[in-house]
Formats: C-alpha cells, sequence, structure tokens
C-alpha cells in the first residue's frame, strides 16, 4: 500500500512541471507531502480551431459563459441559449427592486435599501478555488475577505444551557480544555503506554497543558488565563477598576450537550477554511464579468426543447420564452450546461448511459432567507463583524453580512439557510411564512430581531423554475455508476457543469467543468 | 410526499417555527444571563460642568494623549498637547516610501517601499472587543478593512520538525486533533475514565471524538478523503474526467508532536487573538492622524520635556524645542502625562516616591519588526496564502502577509519578522543591513522565492527607538500588586496614562481605556477642588 | 510503509528527489546561534538596547546607561538583579537567559568594557537572586 503517495504525486509533478517549469517544480518538491491545492492549471490553452467551427453553448451560467470565452478565444464560432433574461444562473444576487417567482407563480419583490443584497445561490470564495480566482482576477472582479471564522458568533441548540445561545470561544475553549484534562490524566496514569512512547507520552502531556491551558494538576478550571481565551466576566480594562476577572467555564456534561465539535469541524472543513473571498457588491459580479466579455453572443430567454444530434452536427430548438416562437440553432458541437434537474426532462439524442446517468443525480433544496434590519445590532450591541451563529432549528444558522461593516442604517443579513429535512418544510411555506419561521428562530438567537425587522425575501431552490434544485447531489454508488457516462463525450454534445465535477454545488466545479469539457471536446474537433 | 404536495399543517408550522422561542423578554434575560462581557468601554466620558478656565497640559501626543485632549477639550478645558516628535500618534505609527527611520545609535533606514505600500512598525491589528478604539474610528470615519487573523493555508515551521519543511497549518491542525481523538477514545473505551466521566458522557464524547476527530469505524485516526477534506487532499476535487480526488497522508503521531503545532492553536483561541479582526484602511496611522485633525491645533510638536513639576497652585512643564534649543514652560492646573514610563522614569518629575517607583518596576519589551518589499505576491499567486500568518520558531517568530490589496500585481510589502523576547534581543542587536540578511536567511526556508523577488526592506526595533525605548509595557504579577494602584493614582495634580496604566498592555485599547480613566478621576477632582 | 503516516525517512528521500533542483537549500533553518559564551549573551540579549562595546543609548536614549566603564558593576549582585528582575524599559530576562548564561554574561561585562573587576560570577550566585516573575494571562 506504498502506493497510495506514489502515483498521484508523479501526476502532480507532471501537472505542475507543465505549468510552471522550475520554480514550481522546486516548490512542489520542498512541499512534498503537501496537500495540492487545485487541480486548476492555468485558463486552457485551446489554439488552432479549425475555421469555420461552431459550437452552441446552453445555459449562461458559469460553466456555460467560460466555455464560450475560452472557445470564442480559441476561434470558434459560439453562441449561447439561455432561458433566463440574464446571465449568470445560480450565480446571482437579489437587491432592493428585484423581484423572483417560484414554481407555483408565488412573486416575491425585495425590498433592501440600496447597496445591500442577498447571495441567494453561491457566497463564498474557498482561497484554494484557483479557476475561479483566476477569472475574477480576469475580469475585473474585486474581491474582499469574507468572514469565516468568527470566535465571537453564538453556538445555539435548543437541548443545550437552556436553550441559551453561547459565545463559540467559551464553549470551544471548554471543549479543549476538557478533552485535554482527560487525556492528560489518561497519560499520566498510564492508560495508553501500549500506544504512545513515554518521550511522546510526555510532550503528548505538555502539549494537553499548553492546548487546554491546563492547570498545574492538569485540571481544566476557570482561571484568568482560561478567560485569556473563553473571554472574561470583567475584561481587563484599565485604572483602579482594570483588574480582569475570571469567567466560569461550563461542566465536560454541558460542553456535550453543545455539540459544539460540530462548529468546530465545521470551521476546519478544506473548502470553508480561511481564507474566503466574496465579490464586492454581489457574487453575481462574477457573472456580470464573464457577460460583459460574452454578453453579444447570448441569446435569452431561449428555452431548449430538444437536442438533437447526427454525424455532421448539433441541432437545438428552443422557444422564445417571450413570444412562444419556436426556432432551431444548429452548430458543430454542443456543450450542456443545463442543470441535470432540469436538462433530465427534455428530450436529448444522447446514449442510454448518458441518458441513464442525467437522471442518477437529485438536486439540493436549500432554503436561504436575507432579512434586513433597521441597524447592525449584532455589531452594535453584540461585537459580531461577519462570520455564522450556528443553531440546530431549521434555520441551521444566521450568517451576519461581510461588508460595509460599522455601517450605520439598514443591513442584511442571512436569516436562513436550511438543507435537507430542514429545507422542505420552509420550502412548503408561503414566502410570509418562511419569514416568520425565520424570525421565530433567529429571535431565539437574538432578541433584538422583532424590533429592528424591516423587511425579507427568500428563495427555497427547489421551487426556483429555472433550476429546480439548487445542486448535484452524488453519492458513492451513483458517482462509480454514472459520473464517466455523464462526462464522456457523446457524439457531439459534451455536458458541463458543477454536476459534472467532483466540486458539486461550487462554483469551481462549474467552471473545472467546463475546462475539462471544452479541452476534451477541442482535441476531438482537431482529430475529426 | 412532493414538494408540491406540501402544505404544512398549523402544528407542522407551529413546531418549525416555534419550538424555540419563548417570551421576547425570556429571550432577551437569556441571551444576556451568563455571557461573559466584551469591554468596558460604555461610551466616551461625560465631563460635564467644568469651571471656566481650567487648563490641563497633556503629555505626549500619542493615543492616549491624544484622546485625553479631544475629550478634556470638548468637556471645556483649556488643553495644550506638547509632543517630543514632529508627528502626532506615538506608537501609532506607519513606515511608507520616503520616510525615514533612525535608531539610537545612529544608524538611518530610508524607507523604499512603493506607493500604497507600508509598514505598521507598532500595533497593527483591532481585535472586535476593543470597543473603546472602535468607538473613535467609527466616531473620526477611520475606514477599517478585516485584518486576516487565522489562515489555515499559511504554514507551520519548527526547524526541528518534519525534516525543517514548513507545513500547512491545516495539515498539522488536524493532524493534531486526529491522534489526540484517536488515543481519546482508547482511553474511553479501556475504561480509562470511567470514573471520571458518566455512562452517558462517554458514549456522547466517543460521538464527539469520532466527528471532531474524523476518526474511522474503528476510532482510528488514518488517511482517508474524509480526513483530506479537513488537512487538504494529495490531489484535490477537480472536473470532468480526471475530476476524482486523492486523499493525503496523515502524519504520526510523533512527527505531529515535533511541530508543536498547539501553540498556533492555542494562540488563535486568544481572547484578543480571536476573529474577527479589523486594521485600518492605509496603514495603522490614520488613527492617529483622524484624532489629530480634531486636536492638531492643541499640540506642540518637537518638545522635549524634561521637567515636570507641580504645587498646590498648578504644574510647571519645562521643555526644549527640539530644533531651536530654546527652553520653555508651559504651566496649566493639571498635567496628564502620557509618556511611556521606559521614557518618563528618565524625566524629572516631581512625584511622590511610589508613582516614581512604579514607572520603574514596568519593563517594555524590545521586540523587532520587519517590513520586507517583494516584487510580487508570490504567497498568493504560487501558494494560496492570503493574509494571515505564517509561525516559525526561528527568531524571526513569523512572517505575515498583508491583508489589504489581495490579488494585485506589483510589489507588496509583508511583516518578514515580529520577534519577541531573545530573537528580538538577537535581531535588535544587529545593525538594519545585517538585521535585513538575517530576517531574509530565516524567512527563506519557509518561502524560497525570497531571494529572487526581494526589493526592500525596513525594520523596527523597538529596543533602538529613541522617542520610545521599548515596544510595550509588560508587568509581571508581582510587580502589579506593588506598584500598579501607585501608578495610577492622582498624584497632586498629575495623573498617568497609556498602556502601560492598564491591563490591557501593548494594546491600543489600553492606552484609550486609561486615558479615559484618567481624565474621568481628574474631572472627579477638579469638581471637588 | 504504513500508509497511515508518512515518516521522516520518506521525506528525507523526497528531499533527495529535490536535489536535482538546484542552488536552494532546504535546510533546518537558521537558528539562534548558541550562546555560550559571555560575549555570545552580550550580543544576543544586550547589544539591542546597550549598543556594541556597551557604549549605551545616546541623544534622546541617553537614559539606556553605557555598561563601559560603570562603577555599578563593581557589586556583582546589581547587574545580576537587574537582569532577572528588569529595570524601567529594560524587560526581564529570568526564565529567558539560564542561570549559566547570566553568570557568564555578568563576568563578561565586569571583566570587559573597561571594567576591571575580576572575580567571576557563578551560576549558584545567580540562582540565590534567581526568581520566577508569572505574568497572569500570558
Amino acid at each position: 500500500m506504498d502506493d497510495i503517495n506514489a502515483p498521484t504525486r508523479r501526476k502532480l509533478f507532471e501537472t505542475i512541471g507543465k505549468a510552471g517549469g522550475m520554480v514550481a517544480l522546486y516548490q512542489a518538491m520542498t512541499s512534498l507531502g503537501h496537500a495540492a491545492e487545485t487541480q486548476f492549471n492555468g485558463p486552457p490553452k485551446l489554439s488552432g480551431a479549425r475555421k469555420g467551427s461552431t459550437v452552441v453553448v446552453l445555459g449562461a451560467g458559469l460553466a456555460g459563459m467560460l466555455a464560450a470565452y475560452e472557445l470564442t478565444k480559441a476561434g470558434y464560432k459560439v453562441r449561447i441559449l439561455e432561458f433566463q433574461g440574464r446571465p449568470g444562473g445560480r450565480n446571482y444576487t437579489l437587491r432592493g427592486g428585484d423581484s423572483h417567482t417560484e414554481i407555483d407563480g408565488t412573486t416575491q419583490k425585495v425590498e433592501f435599501s440600496q447597496g445591500n443584497y442577498l447571495n441567494p445561490g453561491p457566497w463564498r470564495i474557498p482561497h484554494h478555488h484557483r479557476t475561479l480566482l483566476h477569472y475574477c482576477k480576469q475580469l475585473g472582479v474585486q474581491l474582499e475577505p469574507f468572514i469565516q471564522l468568527n470566535h465571537n458568533a453564538y453556538v445555539h441548540n435548543t437541548d443545550a444551557f437552556a436553550g441559551k445561545p453561547v459565545r463559540y470561544k467559551a464553549v470551544a475553549t471548554d471543549f479543549k480544555g476538557h478533552i485535554s484534562e482527560l487525556l492528560a490524566k489518561s497519560l499520566q496514569q498510564n492508560a495508553l503506554d501500549e500506544k504512545v512512547t513515554t518521550e511522546d507520552k510526555e510532550r503528548l502531556i505538555e502539549a494537553m497543558r499548553g492546548w487546554g491551558v491546563l492547570d498545574k494538576d492538569l485540571s481544566y478550571k476557570s482561571s484568568l488565563k482560561v478567560s485569556g481565551q473563553r473571554g472574561y466576566d470583567q475584561p481587563p480594562g484599565a485604572g483602579l477598576g482594570g483588574v480582569p476577572t475570571p469567567s466560569n467555564i461550563t461542566t465536560l456534561h454541558d460542553v456535550l450537550d453543545s455539540k459544539v465539535w460540530n462548529t468546530m469541524s465545521f470551521y476546519f472543513s478544506y473548502v470553508m477554511q480561511t481564507t474566503m473571498f466574496q465579490p464586492v457588491g454581489g457574487i453575481d459580479m462574477i457573472g456580470k464579468g464573464f457577460a460583459r466579455e460574452v454578453g453579444h453572443l447570448i441569446t435569452y430567454n431561449a428555452k431548449v426543447s430538444k437536442i438533437g444530434q447526427n454525424a455532421k452536427g448539433v441541432t437545438i430548438t428552443y422557444e422564445d420564452a417571450l413570444t412562444g416562437a419556436v426556432s432551431q440553432a444548429k452548430a458543430d458541437y454542443c456543450v450542456c450546461t443545463i442543470p441535470l434537474s432540469v436538462l433530465s426532462q427534455l428530450e436529448v439524442q444522447v446514449s442510454d448511459e448518458k441518458a441513464a446517468a442525467i437522471k442518477a443525480v437529485p438536486y439540493s433544496g436549500q432554503v436561504k432567507i436575507g432579512l434586513e434590519f433597521k441597524r447592525r445590532f449584532w455589531e452594535e450591541d453584540e461585537s459580531i463583524y461577519g462570520g455564522h451563529s450556528f443553531t440546530n432549528q431549521p434555520i441551521s444558522l444566521v450568517s451576519y453580512p461581510n461588508f460595509n461593516f460599522f455601517q450605520k442604517g439598514p443591513a442584511v443579513l442571512l436569516g436562513a439557510f436550511a438543507s435537507g429535512a430542514n429545507a422542505y418544510p420552509l420550502a412548503g411555506m408561503t414566502p410570509e411564512q418562511r419569514i416568520e419561521a425565520a424570525l421565530a428562530q433567529g429571535e431565539a438567537i437574538h432578541p433584538q430581531y422583532r424590533k429592528e425587522y424591516m423587511n425579507g425575501t427568500s428563495v427555497a431552490w427547489s421551487r426556483v423554475p429555472w433550476s429546480l434544485g439548487c445542486c448535484a447531489q452524488w453519492n458513492d454508488e451513483s458517482r462509480k455508476e454514472h459520473y464517466q457516462n455523464m462526462v464522456s463525450m457523446d457524439g457531439r454534445i459534451v455536458l458541463a457543469g458543477e454536476h459534472a465535477s467532483y466540486y458539486g454545488c461550487w462554483m469551481e466545479g462549474a467552471m473545472l467543468s467546463s475546462i475539462d469539457a471544452i479541452t476534451r471536446l477541442h482535441k476531438r474537433a482537431l482529430e475529426a | 410526499m412532493s414538494i408540491k404536495d406540501f402544505t404544512p399543517s398549523r402544528r407542522q408550522l407551529l413546531s418549525a417555527i416555534g419550538t424555540t422561542a419563548g417570551s421576547a423578554a425570556a429571550m432577551q434575560a437569556m441571551a444576556v444571563l451568563g455571557h461573559a462581557a466584551e469591554s468596558r468601554f460604555t461610551g466616551p466620558p461625560q465631563l460635564t460642568g467644568t469651571r471656566k478656565g481650567a487648563s490641563v497640559l497633556v503629555l505626549g501626543a500619542g493615543l492616549a494623549g491624544l484622546v485625553a485632549a479631544y475629550e478634556l477639550n470638548k468637556a471645556g478645558y483649556k488643553v495644550r498637547l506638547i509632543e517630543y516628535q514632529g508627528r502626532p500618534g506615538g506608537r501609532n505609527w506607519s513606515l511608507r516610501g520616503g520616510d525615514t527611520h533612525v535608531e539610537v545609535g545612529g544608524a538611518v533606514q530610508k524607507v523604499e517601499f512603493a506607493p500604497g505600500n507600508y509598514l505598521n512598525p507598532g500595533p497593527w491589528r483591532i481585535p472586535h472587543h476593543h470597543k473603546t478604539l472602535l468607538h473613535y474610528c467609527r466616531l473620526f470615519n477611520v475606514a477599517l478593512q478585516p485584518f486576516i487573523q487565522m489562515n489555515h493555508n499559511a504554514y507551520v515551521h519548527q526547524t526541528d520538525a518534519f525534516g525543517g519543511k514548513p507545513m500547512r497549518y491545516k495539515e498539522v491542525a488536524t493532524d493534531f486533533k486526529g491522534h489526540v481523538s484517536e488515543l481519546m477514545a482508547k482511553a474511553i473505551n479501556q475504561g480509562s475514565l470511567d470514573d471520571k466521566v458518566s455512562k452517558e458522557d462517554k458514549e456522547r464524547l466517543l460521538e464527539a471524538m469520532r466527528s471532531w476527530g474524523v476518526l474511522d469505524k474503528d476510532m482510528a485516526y488514518t488517511s482517508s478523503l474524509k480526513v483530506s477534506a479537513q488537512r487538504g487532499y494529495d490531489l484535490p476535487p477537480g472536473g470532468g474526467v480526471g475530476g476524482a480526488p486523492t486523499p493525503s497522508a496523515v502524519a504520526s503521531l510523533s512527527d505531529m508532536l515535533d511541530s508543536k503545532v498547539w501553540n498556533q492553536m492555542g494562540f488563535y483561541f486568544n481572547y484578543v487573538m480571536q476573529t474577527t479582526m479589523f486594521q485600518p484602511v492605509g496603514g495603522m496611522d490614520m488613527v492617529g492622524k483622524a484624532f489629530a485633525r480634531e486636536v492638531d491645533h492643541l499640540i506642540t510638536y518637537n518638545a522635549k520635556v524634561t521637567k515636570i513639576a507641580q504645587n498646590a497652585k498648578g504644574v510647571t512643564v519645562t521643555c526644549e524645542d527640539m530644533a531651536t534649543g530654546a527652553v520653555s514652560e508651559a504651566k496649566a492646573d493639571y498635567c496628564v502625562c502620557a509618556i511611556p514610563a521606559s521614557v518618563l522614569s528618565q524625566i524629572e518629575m516631581q512625584a511622590g516616591d511610589k508613582m516614581l517607583a512604579s514607572l520603574k518596576a514596568v519593563n517594555y519589551s524590545a521586540s523587532v519588526k520587519t517590513g520586507l518589499e517583494f516584487k510580487r505576491r508570490f504567497w498568493e499567486e504560487d501558494e494560496a496564502i492570503y493574509g494571515g500568518h505564517s509561525f516559525t520558531n526561528q527568531p524571526i517568530s513569523l512572517i505575515s502577509y498583508p491583508n489589504y490589496n489581495f490579488f494585485k500585481d506589483g510589489p507588496a510589502v509583508l511583516l518578514g519578522s515580529n520577534a519577541g523576547g531573545l530573537g528580538g534581543s538577537l535581531l535588535g542587536g544587529m545593525e538594519p543591513a545585517a538585521r535585513i540578511e538575517a530576517i531574509l536567511a530565516q524567512g527563506e526556508i519557509i518561502h524560497p522565492q525570497y531571494r529572487q523577488e526581494f526589493m526592500s526592506g525596513v525594520s523596527v526595533a523597538w529596543g533602538r527607538v529613541p522617542w520610545n525605548m521599548g515596544g510595550f509595557s509588560r508587568w509581571s504579577d508581582e510587580a502589579r500588586k506593588d506598584h500598579y494602584a501607585n501608578m495610577i493614582a492622582m498624584d497632586g495634580r498629575i495623573v498617568l496614562a497609556g498602556e502601560h496604566a492598564s491591563y490591557i498592555g501593548g494594546w491600543m485599547e489600553g492606552a484609550l481605556t486609561s486615558a479615559i480613566d484618567a481624565i474621568t478621576r481628574l474631572h472627579k477632582r477638579t469638581q471637588e477642588a | 510503509m504504513n500508509i497511515r503516516y508518512i515518516s521522516h525517512r520518506l521525506l528525507v528521500v523526497m528531499a533527495m528527489m529535490g536535489a536535482s533542483v538546484p542552488a536552494l537549500a532546504v535546510g533546518p533553518g537558521f537558528k539562534l546561534p548558541p550562546a555560550e559564551t559571555g560575549e555570545q549573551v552580550y550580543v544576543q540579549a544586550c547589544q539591542t538596547c546597550h549598543q556594541p562595546g556597551g557604549k549605551g543609548g545616546a541623544g534622546a536614549a541617553s537614559a539606556y546607561p553605557a555598561l563601559a566603564n560603570n562603577p555599578k558593576l563593581g557589586v556583582a549582585a546589581y547587574p545580576i538583579l537587574t537582569i532577572l528582575r528588569g529595570r524601567a524599559a529594560m524587560p526581564w530576562f529570568g526564565g529567558t537567559l539560564s542561570s549559566a548564561q547570566i553568570a557568564k554574561l555578568v563576568t563578561y561585562l565586569r571583566t570587559n568594557f573597561g571594567n576591571n573587576y575580576a572575580t567571576p560570577v557563578t551560576e549558584d550566585d545567580v540562582k540565590k537572586l534567581s526568581v520566577n516573575l508569572p505574568v497572569s494571562g500570558e
């Protein structure tokens, strides 16, 4: 089993060698054993497209627009058909004056103040999503930090601390304190002598003492030193009364009630780790950036009904959503980035394997709710600047805006980000009921909610007509059976999108998938 | 049940909405009860009823002096602020291209940074709970931006761990908690903790360890895609045909212990280091400059205080004009002295023995901060490190990446050292050129691009800063016990202020809260007088 | 090899793989040179403020006392205590420097920079005056 490293490492070197020459190779070598950051090797280098070759791209989301952008650069004649009247797809932002309509016709009008917004779909960019970061730079999309980890936000569990929210810093410090004490004492009592060497045992005890802030007896107790992490009863000040007083730690039992390790683990997720970014002004700045480049290639309001192909080319039948007029678009090849949830309902001339793959992947149905309040009470009253408070209620979290910190006047926070079983009941409600639910749950964390509330809007992804779900949900089984069939080129058609990647639900997945698809399409076109 | 069919019953609705929501008042009480207080700050001081004509001399135009002057002036006092340097701010200071820095011993450094780049030699980050400072930033429209404190992708480097190779924080921190969880789970399963943990908690602890440590079904910490989803992959997930990820290999317990990563993990948990943090847009000195916009007309610059005298009627401060050498006296009813104890202890001051002794009882750090300018942001471009710190056990102690102008082309300045303790003394004892060389030699171990990309550097050895003679105050528990109360007590007509006269030493918040406390007591005294 | 762990040995092999890449040292890094002699301790810990040759600060920083020709070094306990406990601007070094290092440093100071107090200071002399200065919350 030596091989867990060998082949992949070699592959890595090949990748890096190609991308960056000696410096990059050296970097890779010195950092052997370091995980690679990305599969992105720079934008695709597609050149020498045959004169007059044409591609029709279906869908003007990020995958589609990237494909159009790069294929055009490579010399293809490209056309994009888009169902909606705007570019970006799920890369979109709701602002005051916008309205959005659900599958049953329910319409919400957004009432946010100028400058405030909700990103109903993607909203944060990991530092290692280098494809996306590359195009942001190329397209002049300005980014700002997304505050992911906020030690001062709350952890709320209805079954812990009598339903009272507690600060993450306090309960996470207590968690590691109690764990350290228990492990240090076990080690000291030689309970783990079979597992660790004498030398490591001593070092581990020292580690537990330092990391857990244990006292000289290796106990986790209330003290100023512990308060130097979990927060004080009276924080240090100045003058005569400046002396700080320690806070009281909570018991192991109470800490376990809080399940804070879930939150601690969340912050350790590869895709959730700091530093993260967001576009200044709303996530749709990315889609708009692409549209500045390829907007002239897009036919909007084009509802695709059939994707046909033969040995000579592809024929797309679509209906003008405004006039009802039906037309056909022909091209040599097709890059289809329509979400599977929608694509599975269209007539598509592909192999049975691909048709099966298209039907094999269900979509998640998250619900996001933006709530506008009269003032930033979370900042002003509670010193919470960005980041998330987590709760075991259906809303799942309250996430604070990462822009316009300290500003006076109305601000929008994310009042719910429900998924799985939590999402369906919320999605099934009317918009008014959803807001009421978000307020009722949110005020358990922030009692200022009712007094400061102005308006809100919710997006239930299972009810979004143009996407019928939020993003693709692969499991190990479907991945094994269908993934390669999904991504393989089928005649003159290739699929792209987050669903055709191992980075499901992330913009990076859509883009990496698109680069891979058009690279293969180009190779095929040159071989033809 | 399909989505379309789902119409919630009232009961379902109520259970979704209302399981936790009690009366708002009860929630309010609960939300507040038991939370640790965030700050002592309850708003700016309310000084009213100032006696007509009352005057105060403030010594030192650092943040303590500036806020004292601002608030006393607002309260109606006749205020004059005397400053040794030719600029406001004191240690609240930024160095930019064209600036010159002269050390004790005479060494001169000219800063060569490109426009827009800077080094904050002193304070550089603002915790979210430093509400006094945040209050004044907001009041004076000092724009703040996030200071990226915690970066999972930065390095942890120990010369005697992993063959001296830097590791990503995420890798080794994930391994730390993985191994700790595995051992913990073993101890629990062996019954080693039965006398300490109830049966119910034992089960829950095991669940916690499994989840937090990402243990496998045998409660072991092993390489897997699940573990890689925290520590990083060998080949991360991608798109299309070759999209499948491959796992990275976890480090052994023994190797992980070499890295001493718990020090970093603990650092990020420090109350004063926790996220969210901020920095002023454009340089830390934006804070001092903002204050100065309010009180600049009250400041006499380049005035070296040589004597602070007092009697029953008032205070007399003797100063020397640094440019002309002319000696003059300034008189007032009271004096707020915000000169650092390191300097003040050398000045003749008519104060009680207790206050004088307190000045010698508090010590100062001698840290060394160094700004290095590079041709490009290789840490971002090559290594996906955006802000935050890489830590090392070398004397430089860390490399800290700029938290502004992310993704920008062209030269950028990073913090090449923040050396404290002996590391600070060692680097500070070198002449600037040798210091930069030593800092490059240490830094290139972490970033081999250093030599190729280096442009220029400037270092501030606080032990050699003539106007401060040290970085920030450090109280031992013993000195605090014997001397703190004596330091802050008003002595006749003199009261001291500054970070040294607080329990928040080394932070701007300490200077501000100390000054507010001092002037509040001073004001009360004038009311009683 | 156990797939769970990437060993030091493997790392060494990997480093050798990189050996063909020119000109870049992969090393254990810059280490604080061992301060074994009194002079080394002086350079590493004291020179930053007291300046090369113990000449002390000048001008604005004249408060940094010169150690050259300084009669206060005549009584060994004075420098020992000052180093252990700090004084005004000067940080304390108790806990930072070992007793042996402090003994060598004080002996060095007393016999250099124009000072001529030949009696060596021993580690024991330092230990007798040693204090531990805890700082809460650090």
